[in-house]
């Protein structure tokens, strides 16, 4: 498969870069392949679990079904960008008090879908957070643990803000 | 001892230590690995379920531009002699020899510096069959003129399958036998008896993290970086495959994305080690979500179940036959069929019972453990039986359970006397959570309401051995080394807890050592909730040997080891910032062997776990939909070394279990699974969780156990099943004994009782 290669530039977490992808890459794959960043992770493969969420021009698509090419000029977020300070924001703090976690394999993917929603909808009711999070998938079953951290992240944006 | 660190680490809930590298994306999984010159393997599968190979033709695959090696069965053969594996038997070889036996059977490996290209040459690759007689059901499997495996061959670790060695034209690879009293006598005096037979589907342990295993070849040495439950089994049974000593074997396995049982034993160990040995380089697998479904499954079963009940409802007789389909390959099914088996009357103080108990070769994908160990599906037979019985003699369900629960002092069916197996806690807990007691409202129009318990045990698997080393460092922190695998249960954190309790220091200075063979002593394998209880220990022990050894330093240079900070002692033993203090500590419980024949033993388990759950369902009576609406999960973990974690893993657990009930099942034509993704096979998600779980951990305490503790990881799936299809006939009258309980099935038992059966 000698395929030609293209570059792309594009802002990853807040970056400028540059990459030469071949065109069958998805955005998992650049990442991982290019930037060693591993965050957003390939799980089912038809972007039905939400393990490989990344943020591109603010909006959260499924990188496992997303051409890397694609990302060419774009604004690219991942799990990996640190927030100010100690270097965790409402979100993460909120999933780690709330022990919203168990093999923190589709973690990531949740905690930026959450992020969304509450940029969305700041003080969301259990049933928005449920279909909201619904396209994502954790086989440990922390979802109650996860509906908690949701509401116990808006609350502290909340008082921050 | 330092009075202002001890706060007393233990019991309380104290985040997990590795909380932060999960949520910015940074915890360490094997799938982030990437090696110089590493070759990524893609496998060619048998598309039949039991047939000869005639010709394996890889010349259009070798062809692909970029293609390095393809790696068939033979090829293995040169460099590993007899390359079968297996816990329990040595029947399932690395790549297919001679014969495939199920479809999705591993055939050949394409190795690739770009997994692209492995996977296109892999698609080219063509192979001739000579098909046989397949058999796919356990119960056929037993007469079946289909026989899977030409001769067993038991793996010689588990004395009663000894007497299997060379046994051939069978597909039973273990039968389990347990006899107390006179189970035909007492069902002649029986004034009634009952007879169910139950099914449950073969599912999926579906980690989020599919397989995958690496390993490098390095100068008469070879080191597996694998995302294992069973590191210290990966090691020895790769030794023991290439005749080398355990020493030049060196398995890493950081954090898991999931377990749940599948990642036990050797799955794609023994095959990246024989490719990394043949081509000189380092080789990685890394399996797709499809590709789990050929790989490991749980047991789907048949559970036949008779009862012998007095008019005022005791249980006097039980007899249990259990067929488990074990698929191809016995993995550790063999296991289930005896540890699982002898639980099977359930809970109950029955004084007569029969049990047998079988392990059946299909030509399925493999069976293993799943949270549960084949438990979930004896409570499903067991405490639906029981409900039926309760229902057709007119009895309340919770009080025909009080009548006829085990209680602590009264001997098991193996003869094992009871103790600290809080069963009747866990009972009345549920009760009161459900307010059994009270009126409850049960719906109207096409929208029906019920309630139902179940109750199930699990004896932890034994013999089994933890080994620990604790390093405490010159400056009072510390290192944990344990082979004890954490995949999401949160070991590394409960293991921390019982150091610092120990040590008196904070859990914070403490940093667990993730496996390393070269590097963490032995256990035998994070499964069957075995770790708190067995590593806990062996860990309390290595902790106490360091604390015990630092009190010595402190008196031989003349200071109190009670209130002298440790570094202090240090510093005025070797005169500034050095040297170590290494605890060690091992673990094993007592235990005696089921005898072969009546499957009796005095001693069948170190600890019982408990777990019991109640449901409250609505039932939609022109659709057959089912709505979980209250779910309550009571367990005995002993006393909790981490509450919260407990919690969550008691939840899980029956979430879990709620996606094993509802909906999950793998389906199969001609032995292909034709649903093999998560399109259409649909795991939990937000939606289908019901708008209220409870957990709770019943006041109770493990004496053998440290602290108080013992394991967690499977009691909430025993018997969330039972307990929803227990709901489900209160609802509605309709009695459902297969699962999964899909708005099909009901729907379908809903009109047959109404005398308007639906076709098939």
């Amino acid at each position: 498969m000698n395929t030609v290669q293209r570059t792309i530039r594009f802002t990853l977490n807040g970056e400028a870069v540059s990459a030469d992808v071949p065109p069958h890459w998805n955005l998992v794959e650049l990442l991982q392949n290019r930037f060693a960043l591993f965050g957003a992770r390939e799980s089912c493969g038809q972007g039905l679990c939400g393990c490989c969420t990344v943020l591109v021009n603010g909006t959260a698509v499924t990188g496992c079904l997303y051409l890397a090419a694609l990302v060419d000029g774009a604004e690219v977020v991942t799990i990996e960008r640190a927030a100010d300070g100690d270097g965790l924001d409402a979100v993460q703090k909120a999933f780690i008090e709330c022990g919203a976690f168990q093999c923190g394999f589709c973690t990531p993917g949740f905690i930026l879908m959450t992020r969304q929603l509450l940029d969305e909808k700041p003080d969301p009711t259990e049933d928005e957070i449920r279909h909201y999070l619904s396209g994502n998938l954790c086989r440990c079953g922390a979802y109650p643990e996860i509906i908690e951290a949701v509401r116990r992240a808006a609350r502290m944006r909340k008082s921050t803000s | 001892m330092r009075a202002e660190e001890k706060r007393g680490a233990v019991g309380r809930s104290v985040p997990r230590l590795e909380g932060k590298a999960k949520v910015t994306g940074r915890a360490e999984y094997v799938h982030n690995l990437r090696l110089p010159g590493m070759l990524h393997g893609k496998i060619f599968r048998s598309t039949i379920a039991h047939g000869r190979i005639k010709r394996i033709d890889v010349t259009a695959a070798r062809a692909v531009p970029g293609v390095h090696r393809v790696v068939t069965g033979e090829d293995i053969r040169a460099i590993i002699p007899d390359p079968h594996y297996g816990p329990a038997f040595h029947d399932q070889p690395i790549l297919a020899l001679d014969k495939v036996r199920h479809v999705g059977e591993p055939v050949a490996l394409v190795l690739a510096t770009d997994p692209h290209v492995a996977e296109e040459a892999a698609s080219l690759i063509d192979v001739q069959y000579e098909a046989l007689p397949a058999v796919f059901d356990e119960v056929e499997a037993m007469t079946s003129k289909a026989v899977v495996h030409e001769v067993l061959r038991p793996a010689g670790t588990f004395p009663d399958l000894k007497h299997l060695q060379g046994r051939k034209n069978t597909n039973i690879a273990l039968d389990y036998h347990l006899r107390r009293g006179d189970a035909a006598a007492a069902f002649k005096k029986a004034d009634r008896v009952f007879e169910h037979t139950f099914r449950t589907q073969q599912v999926l342990h579906v980690p989020l993290e599919p397989f995958v295993s690496a390993a490098v070849p390095g100068d008469g040495t070879l080191t597996i970086h694998t995302a294992s439950q069973s590191p210290s089994f990966v090691r020895i049974e790769i030794a023991r495959l290439l005749g080398w000593p355990e020493s030049k074997v060196r398995v890493k396995v950081p954090y898991l994305g999931g377990g749940f049982g599948a990642k036990l034993y050797i799955k794609l160990e023994a095959l990246v080690a024989a490719a990394s040995l043949l081509t000189g380089r380092p080789v990685k697998v890394s399996l797709t979500m499809e590709e789990q479904f050929y790989t490991l499954t749980k047991h789907a079963a048949t559970i036949r179940i008779k009862s012998g009940v007095t008019k005022d409802g005791r249980i006097t007789a039980r007899e249990c036959e259990v067929w488990w389909n074990g698929g191809a390959y016995a993995d550790i099914g063999p296991r289930i069929t005896q540890k699982s088996g002898f639980t099977a009357p359930g809970p109950y103080d029955i004084e007569n019972v029969h049990i047998d108990s079988y392990a059946l070769y299909t030509n399925l994908p493999p069976a293993g453990a799943l949270r549960g160990f084949g438990i979930p599906q004896l409570v499903w037979a067991y405490d639906g039986h029981t409900d039926m019985i309760a229902r057709e003699l007119r009895l309340d369900p919770l009080e025909f359970r009080r009548k006829n629960l085990l209680r602590d002092g009264r001997p098991q069916a193996t003869g094992t006397v009871m103790k600290d197996a809080a069963l009747d806690k866990a009972l009345e807990r549920v009760a009161a959570r459900l307010d059994w007691g009270k009126p409850f409202e049960r719906g109207s129009g096409t929208v029906r309401r019920g309630r139902g318990i179940a109750i199930g045990f699990k004896a932890v698997i034994a013999p089994t051995t933890s080994v620990a080393i604790v390093n405490l460092y010159a400056d009072g922190s510390c290192a944990l080394y344990s082979s004890t695998v954490d995949m999401g249960q949160g070991s590394d954190t409960a293991m921390a807890q019982i150091v610092a309790e120990v040590l008196g220091i904070r859990i914070e200075s403490i940093t667990v050592v993730h496996p390393d063979t070269d590097v963490t002593p032995y256990d035998m394998a994070t499964l069957g909730s075995r770790s708190t209880y067995h590593m806990g220990n062996a860990v309390r022990r290595a902790a106490e040997d360091a604390r015990d050894k630092l009190l010595a330093l402190a008196r031989e240079v003349g200071l109190s080891g009670e209130t002298t900070p440790i570094a202090e002692v240090f510093r005025k033993k070797y005169g500034m910032q050095a040297g170590n203090i290494i605890g060690t500590g091992s673990f094993i419980p007592t235990y005696q062997p089921t005898d072969h024949d009546t499957g009796q033993s005095a001693n069948v388990t170190p600890f019982w776990m408990i777990g019991a759950s109640g449901a409250e369902v609505e039932v939609d009576t022109e659709t057959g939909q089912v709505k979980v609406t209250r779910l309550v999960n009571v367990s005995d973990v002993g006393t909790p070394i981490n509450p919260r974690i407990v919690e969550t893993q008691l939840s899980g657990a029956s979430i879990m279990q709620l996606g094993f009930t509802l909906s999950e099942k793998m389906e199969f034509s001609a032995g292909q699974c034709t649903n093999a993704s998560l399109a259409g096979y649909r795991i939990p998600g937000m939606l289908d969780i019901p708008a209220s779980i409870a957990n709770e951990a019943v006041d109770s305490t493990e004496h053998g156990g440290p602290f108080g503790a013992k394991g967690v990881g499977e009691s909430g799936t025993f018997s969330v099943s039972p307990a929803i299809a227990n709901a489900i006939d209160d609802a509605v009258g309709v009695r459902l004994t297969s699962l999964p309980l899909t708005a099909e099935a009901v729907y379908r038992a809903l009109r047959t009782k109404q005398g308007s059966p639906l076709k098939a």
